[in-house]
């Protein structure tokens, strides 16, 4: 690049060129905001989470009132999305049930952004046997059928956990660790590919030549710039989480019924299509939504992130 | 063709082991009993449970329960459903079929969507029709397959009423009739899965069908008077389809996945059903030999794909 800086620069244009430096926060902010969609996904996003975090404060109905006189009613003033067959507000339901759904997704994605850095980080610095072992590791993983044996962990330890812990934390716990565990893979190969190429560069040579130990090389000079792709994974990790959660509640296998996750509303609507389609409508569309944002918020992400990308 | 098949199914080998492993790590490790049930079962009687015991080798070393276990999982010896009262092999051979029958054809239905779709939309890079093929790629593969299957329900059940939801398989009509029936009540199970498997695919293959187009052998061939048909078809695509078919791979627990959610909206007599019965009934026998079979079915799609992989791509074959 410094060859085709023409010779003959003024004083002017250097100055001008110093002043347009921005960070690469503030580089990405600009690209990300050229991407309508994903800055439509974005608001949405942040509606919805502050309506979970915010809503129960303000729509302050009890979850689990049961009203057998205003059962399976379409929405109304008294209740703007309905109630589900035993009159309890499918509003407040909810409102409640994203907080889990969300929480479900964002603590499943830091397990496996956690899992696989760590995972590609060893992979990607130690050559030979140890990185074989690792990658064979991750591509069984990718060929496990991941819903069969979720559902067999989620079987053969439910028991346990929730006398351990109390039966919304066990089953809390359990869902978060084995979705989390399943989906570490895709961060482990992008981190890993990213370490191969960023440890054999000038840079890396520079700070191991002045003497940096291998650990500081991995945080503070390989990790910052192997970042990107593993924000765009973690994000889409979100969505996928959310469905896997969902899928499990929908099956009858995830959260106990006191627990109104979307995918339990769902689960407990299918049975009265005929009659209350609101019922089921509303937590579908609910997750659709949530996952059409995040995907579509990676997928900014992805472009805003790739400096090779011209924008 | 012949030497890369041999090691290319030689290659299948630690995959089944690795599976196995894993399978078996999980039922060991999990806490109590697996033949609890059974204790508190009054009808089956304490020397039954005990002959179990033994005839499963539970008081035995893990290494060893672990070579007698994987022994019988390889030779169909799957042990006896407690909820059905038949052998589990039996009772798996009776659902697959449905089941392979269903993914087979979406997956076939995926495929007729993703390709037309995502080839002509590579080839018209951001026109109209290229940002509406991917504003819908996006809607689909963001519809959980439980959603889309209960949309339909509604839609074409419900509110229309054309199809059935609920997928018998004791259909008495014969002839034609009977074709129909089954024809009409496999429609929506395999549109869920397909819809949402060609959404995701339509992306891939737009994506690798940029990446080949602007390839000078591609101008080489335009140059030499072809038709764009010829050079789309014969040219791009075959080269184009190399990522796609390690991608479909990928995605083939994904699929499977998608088919017991599927099974479970429509109550297909499939294995996946099978599954989500045997967890709600803890008929354990069943649960391992089902997610041993979903999971052999895994690999053996992989080992199609890579089949399919050499064939499509001749310089894999000699090396």
């Amino acid at each position: 690049m410094a060859g085709s800086i023409p010779a003959s620069l003024t004083a002017e244009s250097a100055a001008a060129l110093r002043a347009r430096r921005v960070s690469p926060g503030a580089e990405a902010w600009r690209r990300f905001r050229r991407h309508r969609l994903a800055l439509a996904g974005a608001v949405i996003l942040a509606v919805i989470a502050l309506a979970v975090l915010l809503g129960p404060l303000l729509w302050a109905v009890p979850i689990n009132e049961i009203d057998f006189s205003a059962k399976l009613q379409g929405p109304s003033w008294k209740h703007p999305l309905g109630t589900d067959d035993l009159g309890q507000d499918l509003l407040a339901r909810m409102l409640y049930g994203g907080r889990i759904s969300l929480a479900v997704g964002l603590a499943a994605m830091v397990i496996a952004v956690v899992v696989g850095t760590i995972v590609g980080a060893i992979a990607g610095m130690s050559r030979g046997a140890v990185d074989a072992a690792l990658m064979w590791l991750t591509d069984l993983f990718l060929a496990l059928p991941q819903l069969p044996l979720l559902l067999l962990i989620i079987y053969l330890f439910r028991d346990t956990l929730k006398s351990l812990v109390g039966i919304e934390g066990g089953t809390f716990i359990l869902i978060v660790a084995v979705i989390g565990g399943f989906r570490w893979m895709q961060v482990a190969r992008l981190v890993r590919a990213q370490f191969l190429s960023l440890r054999e560069k000038e840079f890396v040579e520079a700070a191991r030549a002045l003497g940096a130990s291998p650990t500081r090389l991995v945080v503070r000079h390989i990790l910052p710039n192997a970042v990107g792709p593993v924000i765009v994974a973690g994000t889409i990790d979100v969505a996928a989480a959310i469905i896997a959660e969902s899928t499990l509640s929908f099956l009858g296998l995830g959260f106990p019924p006191d627990v109104p996750t979307w995918g339990r509303i769902l689960y407990d609507a299918k049975d009265h299509l005929d009659i209350a389609a609101h019922w089921a409508l509303i937590p579908g569309l609910a997750i659709f939504l949530t996952v059409l944002s995040i995907n579509y918020l990676g997928d900014g992400l992805r472009d805003a992130l790739d400096p090779r990308r011209v924008m | 063709m012949g030497r890369y098949l041999a090691r290319r199914l030689l290659l299948v080998i630690p995959s089944v082991i690795g599976i196995s492993v894993v399978l078996f790590a999980v039922l060991a490790l999990a806490p109590g009993d697996p033949f609890e049930e059974l204790a508190t079962n009054p009808n089956v009687p304490a020397e039954v449970r005990a002959s179990l015991r033994a005839s499963f080798g539970l008081d035995d070393p893990v290494m060893v329960r672990y070579f007698r276990w994987f022994a019988a999982m390889l030779q169909g010896d799957w042990g006896f459903s407690f909820a059905s009262r038949i052998d589990v092999d039996t009772l798996i051979l009776q659902r697959i079929p449905v089941t392979l029958l269903i993914i087979g054809s979406s997956q076939v239905l995926a495929l007729l969507i993703a390709l037309p779709v995502g080839v002509y939309a590579a080839t018209r890079p951001y026109s109209l029709f290229d940002q509406i093929a991917n504003t819908l790629a996006f809607v689909g593969f963001s519809l959980p397959t439980f959603f889309t299957g209960i949309l339909f329900i509604l839609l074409f059940s419900i509110q229309l009423g054309w199809l059935p939801f609920v997928y018998r398989a004791d259909i008495s009509a014969t002839g034609w009739a009977w074709y129909w029936e089954h024809f009409k009540q496999a429609i929506m199970p395999v549109a869920v899965l397909g819809l949402f498997q060609g959404a995701s695919w339509t992306r891939y293959v737009r994506s690798a069908v940029l990446d080949v187009i602007r390839l000078d052998y591609v101008t080489t061939a335009r140059a030499k008077g072809l038709s764009e048909r010829v050079v789309v078809v014969k040219h791009v695509l075959r080269n184009a389809l190399l990522p796609v078919v390690t991608l479909v791979a990928l995605t083939m627990p994904a699929v499977f996945g998608g088919a017991i959610v599927t099974e479970q909206i429509f109550r297909v007599p499939g294995i996946g059903s099978l599954l989500i019965s045997a967890i709600l009934a803890n008929d354990t026998p069943v649960i391992m030999a089902v997610t041993f079979v979903l999971s052999c079915l895994v690999i053996l799609f992989n080992l199609l794909a890579d089949i399919l992989y050499g064939w499509l791509d001749p310089r894999i074959t000699y090396r």
